[in-house]
C-alpha cells in the first residue's frame, strides 16, 4: 500500500539542561520492520521516538528516513505520523474531521478529504460512528480513531508512544493483534514505545531494550530471550536468575564463578563483552530442575522460602549458597510428584546450556 | 429490605432518645435556608419590587401603588430611550470586541508561552493588581493622561507631532471605551486562561504532527478549544457594560449616554416607576443576551 523506509539513528544524543537522556545511542531499524523501544520509565525510549517523530530537538547526531536526513525537519516533512499515548484526538471534532485534520491542513476540498476519512473509518469498521465525537467512544475505539488519523498522512513509518497503555487487559490483548495485523498488511515501519516485555515479545521483530539512555539490545524477541545481551536485560526480560560473582578460572570454553560467601558456578565462556574479573551469568527459571547437579557448578543446594501455585506450574523461591531469591519454575506434574515446602532444603540443578554469561555496557 | 431499615433506624433512635435530635426533614431544610435567604432577600425580592413598582403611579413627589403601564409606553416610545439603547449596545459591541481580542493574547501568552506554573501565577497577578484600588480612582487617573494638557498631548504636541491638542482623547465615546477596556480586560482574561490551560498539550503537537502551521494550530485547535471561555468573558463583560453608569458619566463628561446612566438619573428626579420600567427592560434585554450567547457557545464543561 505505502512504502516504507528505513530508520538510521546514528549517535543521537538528548540533553535537557544538565542531564542526559539519551547517551549517542545508534540504532538501524529496517524498513517494515515492527520495532519495539522497551525499557522501563525514563530509560528515554519516549525522548528517542521523538526525536525520530521531530518533537523533541536532537541535541547531537542524526536520524535518517530512507535516503533523506530528517534531523532538522518539521514533524510533517519527515514522512512519520506520531500515534499519542493519550490519542490526543480533537474533542471538537468529530471522527470524520478528526481523521481528515491533516488533509485539510493541506488545503484538500471538503469533499475529498471527507471522502478519504470515510474509507479510512472504514478500514477500522468505524464508519457507523463517523458523526460522533471522541469523547461519546470506548478506549478502543478512539485508539482506532488515532490509528486512522495517523495513516491518512500515508506515512513510510508509524510512531506509536505506548499505545496500548490506556486500555484494560483484555482490550489490551485484542488491540495487540490488530496492531500486528494492520502492520504486516500495510508493510511500513512501526516503532512502538512499551514498558511491557510481553508486549514487546507479542509484537515486535526487533526489540530495543534501554536502559538510563543507552542501549543495552537491539535484537530479535527470540535472540533477547534466550541471550540476553547484559544482566540488565535479563532482568528486565524476566524469567531468568542473575548470579554475579568473581571469575576465578576462565578457559577457551569455559567460565568459572564464585559468589561472594556462597558456591562456585559454571558457564560455557562465549567471549563476553567487557567482562574483567567480576562477571554475570543468567539461569532460566523454566529450565531449573530439582535433584543434584551431574557437574559441579551447575547448581546448588539451598532452602525453599517460597512456594507459589500457578496452575500450570508452580514457582519455587530459593535461598542458599550465597544467592538471594533463586527462582525455579516447575512444571505442576513434576512438583506434585515430588513436594517440597517452606523450609526445606532441595539440591537444584541445570544443564550447562541453560546458562548464559552476561556482558557489560562500556560507559 | 424497608422493613428492616426501618426497624433499624428505630432502634438507633431509641438507643439516643434523651438527646435532643431534629428530623432529617428539618436539617435539610436548615441547610438549605441560609442560601435562600440570601438569595430571596438580595436578588429575588428586589427583582420583584422593581417589577411592581414599575407599574405604579407617581408625580413629582411620590410613588402611588397602582397598575399602570405608561411607565413601559413612555420608556419605549421615546426616541431618547432608543438612542440611548443603541448607544449602550454601541459601547458594549465595541468593549467586547477590544477585551476578547487582548484578552485572547493575554491569556494565550501567560498559558502557552510562559514555561513555569510559579511564572504563570506571578504574571496573572500583576493582571489583578490594577484591581488592588477602587474603580473611580482608576477611572479619574486617565484624566491627567488623556486630559487637554494631560501626558499624551503634551508629549504629542512636544514631539511637533500635532500643532494643537486633540481634543476627542478626553471627555469622548473615545474615553469611555478606553477605560471601560481598562476596566474590564480582567474579566475576559480569567476565563479564557482557565480554559486554555485545560488544553491539552499534546493536541497541539497532534495537529503540528499533522502539518498545521502555527496559524493553523490557532484557528483549528486553540480558538475552537477556548470557546467556552471566551463565552463566560464576554457574559461578563456585556453584563458590566450594559450596567455600567459611572464610566460613561465620567469620562464622556456628560456628553454621552447610557442606559444605567438614564435610570441614575430618573431617579434623582425621583421618577422611581419610570427607572424601575427602564431597568426591567434593560433586565430582559441582557438576558436575552446571555441567552443568545449560552445558546452559540457550550459552556456547561467549564462549570
Amino acid at each position: 500500500m505505502s512504502k516504507a523506509a528505513q530508520i538510521d539513528i546514528a549517535s543521537v544524543s538528548k540533553i535537557y539542561g544538565t542531564t542526559t537522556a539519551v547517551h549517542a545511542i545508534s540504532l538501524k531499524i529496517p524498513a517494515g520492520t515492527y520495532c519495539c523501544l522497551l525499557g522501563p520509565s525514563g530509560c528515554g525510549k519516549t525522548s528517542t521516538l521523538r526525536m525520530i517523530a521531530g518533537h523533541e530537538s536532537i541535541s547531537s547526531g542524526d536520524i535518517r528516513l530512507g535516503n533523506a536526513v530528517v534531523t532538522d525537519l518539521p514533524p510533517a516533512r519527515r514522512g512519520t505520523a506520531m500515534m499519542f499515548q493519550s490519542y490526543a484526538l480533537f474533542p471538537h471534532l468529530d471522527l470524520v474531521d478528526n481523521v481528515a485534520f491533516s488533509l485539510k491542513m493541506k488545503g484538500v476540498s471538503k469533499d475529498e478529504r471527507h471522502a478519504k476519512a470515510l474509507d479510512m473509518l472504514k478500514l477500522m469498521q468505524l464508519e457507523a460512528y463517523a458523526t460522533r465525537r471522541p469523547a461519546q467512544l470506548s478506549g478502543g475505539q478512539q485508539q482506532r480513531v488515532a490509528l486512522a488519523r495517523a495513516l491518512i498522512t500515508d506515512p513510510e513509518a508509524l510512531l506509536l508512544d505506548e499505545p496500548l497503555s490506556a486500555l484494560d487487559p483484555f482490550l489490551k490483548i485484542r488491540m495487540r493483534a490488530e496492531l500486528k495485523k494492520l502492520q504486516t498488511s500495510l508493510g511500513i515501519t512501526f516503532v512502538h514505545v512499551t514498558h511491557s516485555q510481553e508486549e514487546a515479545m507479542a509484537l515486535a521483530d526487533l526489540i530495543v531494550v534501554m536502559n538510563d539512555g543507552r542501549i543495552e539490545q537491539a535484537a530479535h524477541p527470540r535472540m533477547v530471550f534466550e541471550r540476553p545481551a547484559t544482566a540488565f536485560v535479563a532482568r528486565f526480560m524476566g524469567d531468568h536468575n542473575v548470579i554475579s560473582g568473581r571469575v576465578i578460572e576462565s578457559s577457551e570454553n569455559m567460565l568459572k564463578l564464585s559468589v561472594p560467601a556462597g558456591g562456585e558456578f559454571l558457564a560455557t565462556n562465549t567471549g563476553a563483552a567487557g567482562l574483567t574479573d567480576s562477571a554475570d551469568i543468567a539461569v532460566r527459571t523454566d529450565r531449573v530442575r530439582i535433584g543434584e547437579p551431574s557437574e559441579k557448578g551447575l547448581g546448588f543446594t539451598g532452602s525453599v522460602t517460597n512456594v507459589e501455585y500457578r496452575g500450570s506450574s508452580v514457582k519455587l523461591s530459593v535461598n542458599g549458597a550465597g544467592v538471594e531469591d533463586f527462582t525455579a519454575i516447575l512444571s505442576d506434574t513434576a512438583f506434585f510428584a515430588n513436594r517440597v515446602k517452606v523450609g526445606e532444603a532441595i539440591p537444584l540443578c541445570w544443564n550447562r546450556e541453560d546458562v548464559v554469561v552476561l556482558g557489560r555496557l562500556k560507559h | 429490605m424497608a422493613t428492616m431499615t426501618s426497624s433499624e433506624t428505630g432502634k438507633a433512635e431509641g438507643g439516643r432518645a434523651k438527646g435532643f435530635r431534629l428530623s432529617p426533614v428539618l436539617i435539610s431544610y436548615l441547610q438549605a435556608a441560609p442560601l435562600t435567604l440570601i438569595l430571596g432577600g438580595f436578588l429575588l425580592i428586589p427583582i420583584l419590587m422593581t417589577g411592581i413598582v414599575s407599574f405604579w403611579d407617581y408625580d413629582f413627589a411620590q410613588m402611588y401603588p397602582d397598575f399602570v403601564t405608561f411607565n413601559y409606553t413612555e420608556t419605549l416610545g421615546s426616541w431618547v430611550t432608543w438612542k440611548t439603547y443603541l448607544n449602550t449596545l454601541k459601547f458594549a459591541f465595541l468593549v467586547w470586541a477590544v477585551t476578547l481580542f487582548i484578552g485572547f493574547w493575554v491569556a494565550y501568552f501567560l498559558a502557552f508561552h510562559i514555561r513555569t506554573t510559579a511564572m504563570q501565577m506571578v504574571l496573572f497577578l500583576v493582571c489583578t493588581v490594577p484591581f488592588l484600588t477602587s474603580n473611580i480612582i482608576r477611572m479619574i487617573s486617565w484624566i491627567p493622561v488623556l486630559g487637554r494638557n494631560g501626558l499624551v498631548n503634551s508629549a504629542l504636541t512636544n514631539a511637533g507631532i500635532v500643532s494643537e491638542p486633540v481634543e476627542w482623547l478626553l471627555y469622548s465615546d473615545f474615553a469611555v471605551v478606553l477605560a471601560m477596556v481598562h476596566l474590564y480586560t480582567l474579566f475576559m482574561v480569567t476565563p479564557i486562561f482557565n480554559t486554555l490551560m485545560r488544553i491539552d498539550k499534546t493536541l497541539v503537537e497532534a495537529a503540528r504532527d499533522a502539518g498545521a502551521s502555527g496559524w493553523q494550530v490557532l484557528t483549528n485547535v486553540i480558538i475552537p478549544l477556548a470557546k467556552p471561555g471566551m463565552a463566560i468573558g464576554t457574559i461578563f463583560v456585556v453584563t458590566l457594560v450594559m450596567a455600567d453608569f459611572s464610566t460613561v458619566q465620567v469620562m464622556s463628561g456628560g456628553q454621552s449616554a447610557s442606559v444605567a446612566l438614564m435610570m441614575k438619573n430618573q431617579m434623582s428626579l425621583l421618577q422611581y416607576p419610570a427607572a424601575a420600567a427602564n431597568a426591567v427592560v434593560l433586565l430582559v434585554l441582557v438576558l436575552l443576551m446571555v441567552a443568545g450567547i449560552l445558546r452559540i457557545v457550550d459552556i456547561r464543561k467549564e462549570l
